[in-house]
């Protein structure tokens, strides 16, 4: 991300969407979120892009896993398999 | 068994529960290979890490105290791996593939913002269309795609904090990365993400 700085005076939007992820990681200084805010509160362009990027965030975390093929599945079992039996071996030598 | 936690699940397991084993290795199946074909040549090899990498868990359970979360512990396991082999199959390590985060990348390319930095070329919208109108499965196949096409390092922690659910401090502890470098990847990661699907999807709003 482009490493801006912020002076003391209003954010224009290509600061902004910089700031996106700081803002929602929570770590931006009192001032900068306050900024931040400020400005997205008159830029509906901005606010139109928070909410994007929630959206991808959200959309990326319901993303369902493929489910495994029979024979990834088969090759599992066995290797569990192989463990437990080693696992019982082993706990029966004094 | 689908809806287990993973505490309850590695007792399960523990106790010899073989569909236990197959429920977690199912869960994280996805997020570890693609975590795992970033640090290696190709699908193959990080398929057999990731079957190595369930070895290892099974070798190293009953030493496993859930000090840290089993995620955390089943992807430090998997990123080890992944880099020692990844090293021996590339038998050169790309410079500048560890260490520090640098250069510019912009969240929003240039072009798209007037001399004074506010938007010249808006956001086009694509929420409404992705939620109402478009095919979930259609979607998430897209989506899969262009996080396959993020920069490796990206993708590491974009799959890590947004797929697999890790929280910053852990995915830094899984990646031995800093904060900072989390949080840039992890900005450029989801920023490309959200750039793809206007891409894809936007409409001129």
């Amino acid at each position: 991300m482009m490493r801006l700085r912020l002076w003391r005076r209003d954010l224009v939007c290509q600061q902004a969407v910089e700031l996106v992820t700081d803002y929602l990681e929570g770590t931006l200084s009192r001032s900068d979120r306050h900024r931040y805010e400020a400005h997205m509160a008159g830029c509906p362009h901005c606010t139109e892009y928070l909410a994007q990027m929630r959206k991808t965030i959200e959309l990326t975390g319901t993303l369902t896993p493929d489910d495994l093929t029979p024979q990834m599945q088969d090759d599992f079992i066995d290797l569990y398999r192989q463990w437990r039996a080693d696992r019982s071996e082993g706990g029966l030598q004094p | 068994m689908d809806s287990g936690t993973d505490a309850q699940l590695l007792t399960a397991l523990r106790a010899g529960d073989e569909r236990a084993f197959v429920t977690l290795v199912r869960r994280h199946h996805d997020a570890m290979l693609r975590l795992a074909s970033s640090f290696v040549p190709n699908v193959a090899v990080a398929e057999e890490v990731v079957q190595d990498t369930w070895v290892g868990v099974l070798r190293g359970i009953d030493g496993f105290e859930g000090r840290s979360s089993f995620r955390t512990w089943l992807f430090r396991i998997l990123v080890n791996r992944a880099r020692t082999v990844g090293a021996r199959e590339r038998r050169t390590i790309a410079v500048g593939d560890t260490g520090a985060v640098s250069g510019t990348e912009a969240a929003v390319a240039a072009s798209r913002f007037d001399g004074g930095g506010s938007w010249a070329s808006p956001p086009e919208s694509w929420i409404e269309e992705v939620e109402d109108r478009l095919e979930a499965g259609k979607l998430a196949d897209f989506l899969r795609t262009a996080i396959d096409d993020l920069p490796d390092r990206q993708r590491q922690v974009v799959t890590l904090r947004d797929i697999e659910g890790l929280s910053s401090e852990e995915v830094c502890s899984v990646l031995e990365i800093s904060e900072s470098n989390q949080r840039v990847l992890l900005h450029r990661g989801r920023s490309r993400l959200r750039q793809a699907i206007e891409t894809g999807f936007g409409r001129p709003s």
